[in-house]
Protein backbone atom coordinates (compact mmCIF):
# COMPACT_ATOMS: atom_id res chain seq x y z
CA UNK A 1 0.00 0.00 0.00
CA UNK A 2 3.30 2.44 -0.57
CA UNK A 3 1.26 4.09 -3.19
CA UNK A 4 -1.65 4.91 -1.03
CA UNK A 5 0.41 5.98 1.21
CA UNK A 6 1.90 8.50 -0.80
CA UNK A 7 -1.15 10.08 -1.81
CA UNK A 8 -1.86 10.26 1.67
CA UNK A 9 0.96 11.70 3.55
CA UNK A 10 0.26 14.86 5.36
CA UNK A 11 3.58 16.53 5.04
CA UNK A 12 3.15 16.67 1.53
CA UNK A 13 -0.22 18.25 1.66
CA UNK A 14 0.83 21.01 3.95
CA UNK A 15 4.00 21.31 1.33
CA UNK A 16 1.44 21.66 -1.51
CA UNK A 17 -1.31 23.41 1.11
CA UNK A 18 1.62 26.49 0.78
CA UNK A 19 2.89 26.18 -2.58
CA UNK A 20 -0.93 26.81 -3.44
CA UNK A 21 -0.94 29.68 -0.85
CA UNK A 22 1.99 31.41 -2.62
CA UNK A 23 0.33 31.27 -5.78
CA UNK A 24 -2.81 33.60 -4.32
CA UNK A 25 -2.63 37.02 -5.23
CA UNK A 26 -3.24 39.45 -2.52
CA UNK A 27 -6.92 40.45 -2.12
CA UNK A 28 -7.98 38.03 -4.92
CA UNK A 29 -10.80 35.64 -3.71
CA UNK A 30 -11.07 31.85 -6.02
CA UNK A 31 -14.11 29.85 -7.04
CA UNK A 32 -12.73 26.40 -8.00
CA UNK A 33 -15.54 23.89 -9.00
CA UNK A 34 -15.53 20.08 -8.80
CA UNK A 35 -17.85 18.89 -10.97
CA UNK A 36 -17.65 15.56 -9.56
CA UNK A 37 -19.58 13.71 -6.51
CA UNK A 38 -16.97 11.73 -6.13
CA UNK A 39 -14.19 14.46 -5.15
CA UNK A 40 -16.85 16.21 -3.28
CA UNK A 41 -16.74 12.92 -1.44
CA UNK A 42 -12.85 13.42 -0.96
CA UNK A 43 -12.76 16.87 -0.02
CA UNK A 44 -15.06 16.55 2.71
CA UNK A 45 -13.53 13.13 3.78
CA UNK A 46 -10.49 14.46 4.48
CA UNK A 47 -11.11 18.31 5.08
CA UNK A 48 -9.13 19.42 2.33
CA UNK A 49 -10.96 22.83 2.76
CA UNK A 50 -8.64 23.27 6.01
CA UNK A 51 -5.80 22.85 4.58
CA UNK A 52 -6.57 25.80 1.59
CA UNK A 53 -6.23 29.27 2.07
CA UNK A 54 -8.80 31.42 3.12
CA UNK A 55 -9.00 32.94 -0.60
CA UNK A 56 -10.14 30.25 -2.15
CA UNK A 57 -13.51 28.53 -1.81
CA UNK A 58 -14.59 24.73 -3.47
CA UNK A 59 -18.22 24.77 -5.17
CA UNK A 60 -19.61 21.62 -5.88
CA UNK A 61 -20.90 21.17 -9.25
CA UNK A 62 -23.54 19.01 -10.99
CA UNK A 63 -21.94 15.61 -11.17
CA UNK A 64 -24.49 13.77 -9.12
CA UNK A 65 -26.47 11.16 -11.85
CA UNK A 66 -29.20 10.62 -8.96
CA UNK A 67 -29.17 14.60 -7.92
CA UNK A 68 -30.16 15.75 -11.82
CA UNK A 69 -32.96 13.36 -12.72
CA UNK A 70 -35.93 15.62 -12.10
CA UNK A 71 -38.90 15.00 -10.31
CA UNK A 72 -41.37 14.23 -13.65
CA UNK A 73 -38.91 11.72 -14.84
CA UNK A 74 -39.40 9.94 -11.91
CA UNK A 75 -43.00 10.02 -11.56
CA UNK A 76 -42.43 8.79 -15.53
CA UNK A 77 -40.75 5.41 -14.42
CA UNK A 78 -43.30 4.92 -11.64
CA UNK A 79 -46.10 5.05 -14.57
CA UNK A 80 -44.09 2.52 -16.64
CA UNK A 81 -43.83 0.23 -13.80
CA UNK A 82 -47.37 0.37 -12.97
CA UNK A 83 -48.13 -0.86 -16.67
CA UNK A 84 -49.51 -4.55 -16.88
CA UNK A 85 -46.41 -7.19 -16.73
CA UNK A 86 -43.58 -5.08 -16.01
CA UNK A 87 -40.63 -5.74 -13.92
CA UNK A 88 -39.04 -2.47 -13.81
CA UNK A 89 -34.91 -2.15 -12.90
CA UNK A 90 -33.32 0.28 -11.23
CA UNK A 91 -29.78 1.04 -9.74
CA UNK A 92 -30.09 0.87 -6.09
CA UNK A 93 -28.85 4.63 -6.19
CA UNK A 94 -32.45 5.45 -7.28
CA UNK A 95 -34.18 3.48 -5.21
CA UNK A 96 -34.74 5.56 -2.77
CA UNK A 97 -35.07 9.44 -5.23
CA UNK A 98 -38.81 11.11 -4.24
CA UNK A 99 -41.30 11.37 -6.74
CA UNK A 100 -44.31 13.17 -6.31
CA UNK A 101 -45.93 10.13 -5.03
CA UNK A 102 -42.64 8.50 -2.63
CA UNK A 103 -40.10 6.68 -4.28
CA UNK A 104 -39.67 3.18 -5.96
CA UNK A 105 -38.74 1.63 -2.67
CA UNK A 106 -42.67 3.36 -1.43
CA UNK A 107 -43.81 2.10 -4.98
CA UNK A 108 -42.10 -1.50 -4.27
CA UNK A 109 -43.59 -1.89 -0.59
CA UNK A 110 -47.25 -1.03 -2.29
CA UNK A 111 -46.80 -4.32 -4.43
CA UNK A 112 -45.35 -2.97 -7.61
CA UNK A 113 -42.87 -5.31 -9.30
CA UNK A 114 -39.68 -2.90 -8.81
CA UNK A 115 -36.36 -4.89 -8.53
CA UNK A 116 -32.41 -3.60 -7.64
CA UNK A 117 -30.05 -4.63 -10.02
CA UNK A 118 -26.37 -4.35 -9.78
CA UNK A 119 -26.01 -3.68 -13.58
CA UNK A 120 -27.73 -3.50 -16.89
CA UNK A 121 -26.78 -6.68 -17.91
CA UNK A 122 -28.55 -8.28 -14.50
CA UNK A 123 -31.77 -6.30 -15.85
CA UNK A 124 -31.26 -8.31 -19.06
CA UNK A 125 -30.58 -11.86 -17.63
CA UNK A 126 -34.28 -10.68 -15.74
CA UNK A 127 -35.69 -10.50 -19.02
CA UNK A 128 -34.78 -13.85 -20.15
CA UNK A 129 -35.84 -16.11 -17.36
CA UNK A 130 -39.46 -14.16 -17.39
CA UNK A 131 -40.16 -14.18 -21.23
CA UNK A 132 -43.64 -13.10 -20.14
CA UNK A 133 -42.90 -10.18 -18.68
CA UNK A 134 -42.32 -6.82 -20.03
CA UNK A 135 -38.46 -5.78 -18.41
CA UNK A 136 -38.00 -1.90 -18.20
CA UNK A 137 -34.48 -0.92 -17.14
CA UNK A 138 -33.94 2.97 -15.60
CA UNK A 139 -31.31 3.84 -17.26
CA UNK A 140 -29.50 6.85 -15.65
CA UNK A 141 -25.96 8.19 -15.30
CA UNK A 142 -23.72 10.09 -17.27
CA UNK A 143 -21.10 8.99 -19.75
CA UNK A 144 -19.38 6.77 -16.82
CA UNK A 145 -22.75 4.57 -17.08
CA UNK A 146 -24.01 5.10 -20.64
CA UNK A 147 -21.90 2.74 -22.57
CA UNK A 148 -22.62 0.11 -20.27
CA UNK A 149 -26.53 0.81 -21.62
CA UNK A 150 -25.77 1.08 -24.73
CA UNK A 151 -23.02 -2.43 -24.75
CA UNK A 152 -26.33 -3.69 -22.92
CA UNK A 153 -28.88 -2.75 -26.03
CA UNK A 154 -26.07 -3.98 -28.11
CA UNK A 155 -26.50 -7.58 -26.54
CA UNK A 156 -30.30 -7.51 -26.17
CA UNK A 157 -30.32 -6.82 -30.22
CA UNK A 158 -27.84 -9.56 -30.72
CA UNK A 159 -29.95 -11.83 -28.77
CA UNK A 160 -33.40 -10.74 -30.45
CA UNK A 161 -34.54 -10.54 -27.27
CA UNK A 162 -38.01 -8.60 -27.28
CA UNK A 163 -39.21 -8.23 -24.01
CA UNK A 164 -36.76 -5.46 -22.63
CA UNK A 165 -36.44 -1.93 -23.10
CA UNK A 166 -34.93 1.41 -21.15
CA UNK A 167 -36.33 4.17 -19.86
CA UNK A 168 -33.29 6.43 -20.78
CA UNK A 169 -32.29 9.37 -18.59
CA UNK A 170 -28.45 9.45 -19.47
CA UNK A 171 -26.82 12.90 -19.33
CA UNK A 172 -24.16 14.58 -20.60
CA UNK A 173 -21.65 16.53 -18.63
CA UNK A 174 -20.43 19.08 -20.80
CA UNK A 175 -23.34 20.98 -21.36
CA UNK A 176 -24.30 21.24 -17.69
CA UNK A 177 -21.08 22.83 -17.02
CA UNK A 178 -21.82 24.96 -20.28
CA UNK A 179 -25.06 25.86 -18.77
CA UNK A 180 -23.23 26.67 -15.12
CA UNK A 181 -20.66 28.62 -17.36
CA UNK A 182 -23.77 30.94 -18.90
CA UNK A 183 -25.50 31.44 -15.35
CA UNK A 184 -25.38 34.78 -14.36
CA UNK A 185 -25.47 33.77 -10.23
CA UNK A 186 -21.65 32.45 -10.00
CA UNK A 187 -18.65 33.22 -11.58
CA UNK A 188 -15.78 30.71 -11.32
CA UNK A 189 -12.27 30.56 -12.06
CA UNK A 190 -11.35 27.41 -12.75
CA UNK A 191 -12.89 23.39 -13.00
CA UNK A 192 -11.57 20.40 -11.33
CA UNK A 193 -12.57 18.18 -14.11
CA UNK A 194 -14.12 14.83 -13.45
CA UNK A 195 -12.23 11.72 -13.16
CA UNK A 196 -14.28 8.57 -14.42
CA UNK A 197 -16.41 10.42 -16.94
CA UNK A 198 -13.33 11.45 -18.36
CA UNK A 199 -12.19 8.06 -19.42
CA UNK A 200 -14.94 7.50 -21.50
CA UNK A 201 -14.86 11.23 -23.13
CA UNK A 202 -11.35 12.06 -22.63
CA UNK A 203 -10.18 15.54 -22.11
CA UNK A 204 -10.62 17.13 -25.64
CA UNK A 205 -14.70 17.85 -24.58
CA UNK A 206 -13.33 20.28 -22.14
CA UNK A 207 -11.30 22.26 -24.19
CA UNK A 208 -13.88 25.24 -25.20
CA UNK A 209 -13.89 26.30 -21.40
CA UNK A 210 -10.43 26.88 -21.54
CA UNK A 211 -10.43 28.12 -25.11
CA UNK A 212 -13.52 30.32 -25.29
CA UNK A 213 -14.35 30.58 -21.60
CA UNK A 214 -10.79 31.56 -20.41
CA UNK A 215 -11.20 29.09 -17.57
CA UNK A 216 -8.37 26.47 -16.63
CA UNK A 217 -9.29 22.74 -16.71
CA UNK A 218 -7.39 19.78 -14.67
CA UNK A 219 -9.10 16.61 -14.77
CA UNK A 220 -8.37 14.69 -11.12
CA UNK A 221 -8.01 11.50 -9.46
CA UNK A 222 -9.39 10.52 -6.26
CA UNK A 223 -6.78 10.78 -3.69
CA UNK A 224 -6.58 13.66 -1.67
CA UNK A 225 -3.54 14.27 -2.66
CA UNK A 226 -4.69 14.31 -6.63
CA UNK A 227 -7.21 17.21 -5.76
CA UNK A 228 -4.98 19.19 -3.90
CA UNK A 229 -2.20 19.00 -7.08
CA UNK A 230 -5.07 19.76 -9.14
CA UNK A 231 -5.92 22.69 -7.30
CA UNK A 232 -2.06 23.55 -7.17
CA UNK A 233 -1.74 23.26 -11.26
CA UNK A 234 -5.41 25.18 -11.64
CA UNK A 235 -3.28 28.41 -9.44
CA UNK A 236 -0.20 27.93 -11.23
CA UNK A 237 -2.07 28.46 -14.75
CA UNK A 238 -4.66 31.39 -13.10
CA UNK A 239 -1.16 32.84 -11.94
CA UNK A 240 0.15 33.17 -15.33
CA UNK A 241 -3.21 34.46 -16.70
CA UNK A 242 -3.04 30.83 -18.61
CA UNK A 243 -6.34 28.89 -19.26
CA UNK A 244 -5.54 25.12 -21.10
CA UNK A 245 -6.93 21.58 -19.87
CA UNK A 246 -4.70 19.84 -18.15
CA UNK A 247 -4.70 15.80 -17.20
CA UNK A 248 -3.66 14.94 -13.38
CA UNK A 249 -5.37 11.85 -13.69
CA UNK A 250 -3.17 10.43 -16.92
CA UNK A 251 -2.79 7.12 -14.96
CA UNK A 252 -6.05 5.99 -15.68
CA UNK A 253 -7.54 8.96 -18.20
CA UNK A 254 -6.66 8.72 -21.73
CA UNK A 255 -6.62 12.07 -23.71
CA UNK A 256 -8.58 10.85 -26.27
CA UNK A 257 -11.06 8.25 -23.89
CA UNK A 258 -12.63 5.00 -24.65
CA UNK A 259 -12.81 4.50 -27.92
CA UNK A 260 -14.52 1.57 -27.98
CA UNK A 261 -17.56 2.97 -25.01
CA UNK A 262 -17.58 6.29 -27.27
CA UNK A 263 -18.91 4.23 -30.46
CA UNK A 264 -21.32 1.97 -28.77
CA UNK A 265 -23.07 5.17 -27.37
CA UNK A 266 -22.97 6.51 -30.79
CA UNK A 267 -24.30 3.73 -32.29
CA UNK A 268 -27.46 3.41 -30.01
CA UNK A 269 -28.11 6.77 -28.49
CA UNK A 270 -28.21 10.54 -29.79
CA UNK A 271 -28.82 13.89 -28.25
CA UNK A 272 -32.06 15.04 -27.19
CA UNK A 273 -33.04 18.61 -28.49
CA UNK A 274 -33.40 19.14 -24.36
CA UNK A 275 -34.11 17.62 -20.91
CA UNK A 276 -34.45 18.85 -17.87
CA UNK A 277 -32.41 18.50 -14.62
CA UNK A 278 -33.39 19.02 -11.57
CA UNK A 279 -32.35 22.53 -10.33
CA UNK A 280 -30.22 23.53 -13.56
CA UNK A 281 -33.62 23.46 -16.03
CA UNK A 282 -33.81 22.55 -19.46
CA UNK A 283 -30.73 22.72 -21.16
CA UNK A 284 -30.29 21.95 -24.72
CA UNK A 285 -28.01 18.59 -26.00
CA UNK A 286 -27.63 17.67 -22.73
CA UNK A 287 -29.16 14.24 -22.51
CA UNK A 288 -29.29 10.59 -24.84
CA UNK A 289 -32.38 9.02 -26.40
CA UNK A 290 -32.42 5.63 -27.64
CA UNK A 291 -31.65 5.79 -31.93
CA UNK A 292 -34.32 4.55 -34.23
CA UNK A 293 -32.53 1.60 -35.32
CA UNK A 294 -33.16 -0.16 -31.52
CA UNK A 295 -36.71 1.56 -31.27
CA UNK A 296 -37.72 -1.42 -29.81
CA UNK A 297 -35.53 -1.28 -26.98
CA UNK A 298 -37.17 2.03 -26.23
CA UNK A 299 -39.68 2.11 -23.16
CA UNK A 300 -40.43 6.04 -24.23
CA UNK A 301 -41.89 4.59 -27.11
CA UNK A 302 -43.45 0.89 -26.29
CA UNK A 303 -45.16 2.61 -23.12
CA UNK A 304 -47.22 5.62 -23.00
CA UNK A 305 -45.03 7.63 -20.53
CA UNK A 306 -46.73 10.88 -19.03
CA UNK A 307 -44.32 13.27 -19.48
CA UNK A 308 -45.54 15.38 -16.72
CA UNK A 309 -43.66 18.46 -15.59
CA UNK A 310 -43.51 18.26 -11.82
CA UNK A 311 -42.04 21.26 -9.29
CA UNK A 312 -39.47 20.59 -7.00
CA UNK A 313 -40.71 20.82 -3.79
CA UNK A 314 -41.16 24.30 -2.27
CA UNK A 315 -38.86 23.89 0.45
CA UNK A 316 -35.73 22.27 -1.55
CA UNK A 317 -33.20 24.09 -2.51
CA UNK A 318 -31.04 21.33 -4.68
CA UNK A 319 -30.98 23.67 -7.83
CA UNK A 320 -28.92 26.11 -5.76
CA UNK A 321 -26.55 23.21 -4.41
CA UNK A 322 -26.51 21.14 -7.55
CA UNK A 323 -25.45 24.87 -9.55
CA UNK A 324 -22.55 25.97 -6.21
CA UNK A 325 -24.77 29.03 -5.82
CA UNK A 326 -25.70 27.73 -2.27
CA UNK A 327 -23.68 25.29 0.14
CA UNK A 328 -25.46 22.74 1.33
CA UNK A 329 -26.12 24.00 5.26
CA UNK A 330 -27.47 27.35 3.45
CA UNK A 331 -30.45 25.05 2.32
CA UNK A 332 -33.55 25.78 4.58
CA UNK A 333 -34.27 22.23 5.40
CA UNK A 334 -30.79 20.87 5.89
CA UNK A 335 -29.91 18.61 8.59
CA UNK A 336 -33.68 18.95 9.76
CA UNK A 337 -36.61 18.11 7.29
CA UNK A 338 -34.07 16.93 5.06
CA UNK A 339 -31.58 14.18 6.00
CA UNK A 340 -30.17 10.80 4.37
CA UNK A 341 -32.61 8.62 5.90
CA UNK A 342 -36.04 11.09 4.50
CA UNK A 343 -34.56 13.07 2.42
CA UNK A 344 -36.80 15.49 0.37
CA UNK A 345 -34.05 16.60 -2.50
CA UNK A 346 -32.09 14.48 -4.50
CA UNK A 347 -29.02 15.93 -3.09
CA UNK A 348 -29.52 14.11 0.25
CA UNK A 349 -30.31 10.92 -1.27
CA UNK A 350 -27.09 10.03 -3.36
CA UNK A 351 -24.24 9.39 -1.70
CA UNK A 352 -22.27 11.15 -3.92
CA UNK A 353 -24.79 14.64 -3.75
CA UNK A 354 -23.11 17.63 -2.13
CA UNK A 355 -25.59 17.24 1.05
CA UNK A 356 -24.76 13.54 1.91
CA UNK A 357 -21.59 14.16 1.86
CA UNK A 358 -21.78 17.13 4.30
CA UNK A 359 -24.06 15.36 6.12
CA UNK A 360 -21.84 12.17 6.86
CA UNK A 361 -18.80 13.52 7.52
CA UNK A 362 -20.67 15.93 10.16
CA UNK A 363 -18.33 18.88 9.40
CA UNK A 364 -21.79 20.79 9.57
CA UNK A 365 -19.90 22.80 12.14
CA UNK A 366 -16.96 23.57 11.45
CA UNK A 367 -17.57 24.60 8.16
CA UNK A 368 -19.90 26.66 9.17
CA UNK A 369 -17.48 28.65 11.17
CA UNK A 370 -15.26 28.94 8.95
CA UNK A 371 -17.86 30.21 6.35
CA UNK A 372 -19.17 32.77 8.93
CA UNK A 373 -15.57 33.73 9.91
CA UNK A 374 -14.87 34.76 6.25
CA UNK A 375 -18.13 36.74 5.06
CA UNK B 1 -23.65 3.35 -9.14
CA UNK B 2 -20.66 5.86 -10.18
CA UNK B 3 -18.22 4.49 -8.24
CA UNK B 4 -15.58 2.63 -9.91
CA UNK B 5 -14.35 -0.51 -8.36
CA UNK B 6 -11.28 -2.24 -8.69
CA UNK B 7 -11.45 -6.42 -9.60
CA UNK B 8 -8.43 -8.31 -10.63
CA UNK B 9 -9.33 -10.49 -13.74
CA UNK B 10 -9.07 -14.18 -12.84
CA UNK B 11 -9.95 -16.27 -16.27
CA UNK B 12 -11.97 -15.15 -19.24
CA UNK B 13 -15.60 -17.54 -19.95
CA UNK B 14 -14.28 -19.82 -22.56
CA UNK B 15 -17.56 -19.35 -24.58
CA UNK B 16 -18.14 -15.52 -24.24
CA UNK B 17 -14.70 -13.92 -24.65
CA UNK B 18 -16.46 -10.70 -23.74
CA UNK B 19 -16.85 -11.94 -20.29
CA UNK B 20 -14.62 -12.28 -17.81
CA UNK B 21 -14.34 -13.89 -14.12
CA UNK B 22 -12.67 -11.48 -11.92
CA UNK B 23 -12.11 -10.59 -7.82
CA UNK B 24 -12.98 -7.55 -6.32
CA UNK B 25 -12.33 -7.82 -2.12
CA UNK B 26 -13.02 -11.52 -2.20
CA UNK B 27 -16.08 -11.43 -3.94
CA UNK B 28 -15.68 -13.29 -7.36
CA UNK B 29 -18.54 -12.26 -10.04
CA UNK B 30 -18.53 -12.22 -14.21
CA UNK B 31 -18.17 -8.70 -15.68
CA UNK B 32 -18.10 -7.71 -18.92
CA UNK B 33 -15.00 -6.74 -20.58
CA UNK B 34 -16.21 -5.44 -23.92
CA UNK B 35 -15.38 -1.92 -23.41
CA UNK B 36 -11.46 -3.00 -23.35
CA UNK B 37 -11.13 -4.55 -26.77
CA UNK B 38 -9.38 -2.21 -27.63
CA UNK B 39 -6.23 -3.42 -25.17
CA UNK B 40 -4.65 -6.75 -24.48
CA UNK B 41 -5.87 -7.68 -20.94
CA UNK B 42 -4.66 -10.79 -19.53
CA UNK B 43 -5.55 -12.67 -16.03
CA UNK B 44 -3.80 -11.14 -13.32
CA UNK B 45 -4.38 -7.49 -14.67
CA UNK B 46 -6.56 -5.08 -12.60
CA UNK B 47 -9.91 -3.19 -14.24
CA UNK B 48 -11.67 -0.54 -12.95
CA UNK B 49 -15.37 -1.49 -12.98
CA UNK B 50 -18.99 0.90 -13.67
CA UNK B 51 -22.09 -1.58 -12.93
CA UNK B 52 -20.84 -4.83 -14.28
CA UNK B 53 -18.12 -2.95 -17.25
CA UNK B 54 -14.67 -2.55 -17.30
CA UNK B 55 -14.38 0.71 -18.26
CA UNK B 56 -10.57 1.28 -17.68
CA UNK B 57 -7.02 -1.06 -17.29
CA UNK B 58 -5.47 0.35 -14.28
CA UNK B 59 -2.20 -0.88 -12.21
CA UNK B 60 -2.28 -2.99 -9.32
CA UNK B 61 -0.68 0.47 -7.19
CA UNK B 62 -3.92 2.27 -8.58
CA UNK B 63 -6.34 -0.43 -7.47
CA UNK B 64 -4.83 -0.65 -4.36
CA UNK B 65 -5.56 3.93 -3.89
CA UNK B 66 -9.24 3.14 -5.68
CA UNK B 67 -9.75 0.35 -3.17
CA UNK B 68 -8.54 2.60 -0.18
CA UNK B 69 -10.90 5.64 -1.65
CA UNK B 70 -13.68 3.49 -1.50
CA UNK B 71 -13.38 2.00 1.99
CA UNK B 72 -13.50 5.68 2.84
CA UNK B 73 -16.36 6.76 1.46
CA UNK B 74 -17.85 3.57 3.71
CA UNK B 75 -21.89 2.42 3.59
CA UNK B 76 -21.91 3.45 -0.26
CA UNK B 77 -19.17 1.19 -1.23
CA UNK B 78 -20.63 -1.55 1.13
CA UNK B 79 -23.94 -1.19 -0.66
CA UNK B 80 -22.09 -1.51 -4.18
CA UNK B 81 -20.35 -4.23 -3.02
CA UNK B 82 -23.09 -6.06 -1.65
CA UNK B 83 -24.89 -4.80 -5.13
CA UNK B 84 -22.11 -6.93 -7.04
CA UNK B 85 -22.70 -10.02 -4.83
CA UNK B 86 -25.87 -10.32 -6.03
CA UNK B 87 -24.93 -9.50 -9.88
CA UNK B 88 -25.03 -12.90 -11.58
CA UNK B 89 -24.33 -11.61 -15.30
CA UNK B 90 -24.00 -14.52 -17.77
Amino acid sequence: MRFVDEFRNADTAHALAARIAELCEPGRQYKLMEVCGGHTHTIYNHGLEDYLPEQITLVHGPGCPVCVIPMGRVDDAMALAAEPDVIMTSFGDMMRVPGSNGSFFDAKARGTDIRMVYSPLDSLKIARQNPDKRVVFMAIGFETTAPSTAMTVLRAAAEGLRNFSIFCNHVTIVPAIKAILDSPDLRLDGFIGPGHVSTVIGCRPYEFIARDYGKPVVTAGFEPLDILQSIYMLMLQLSRGESIVENQYSRVVPWDGNPVALKAIGETMELRPYFEWRGLGFISHSALKVREKYAAFDAELLFSVPGVRVADPTACQCGEVLKGVLKPWECKVFGTACTPETPIGTCMVSPEGACAAYYNYGRLTRTRVKEASRS
Amino acid sequence: MCLGIPGEVIEFLPDQPDLARVDVSGVKRVINVGLLSDELLEPGDWVLIHVGFALSKIDEDEAAAALSFLQGIGQAYEDELAALQESRIE
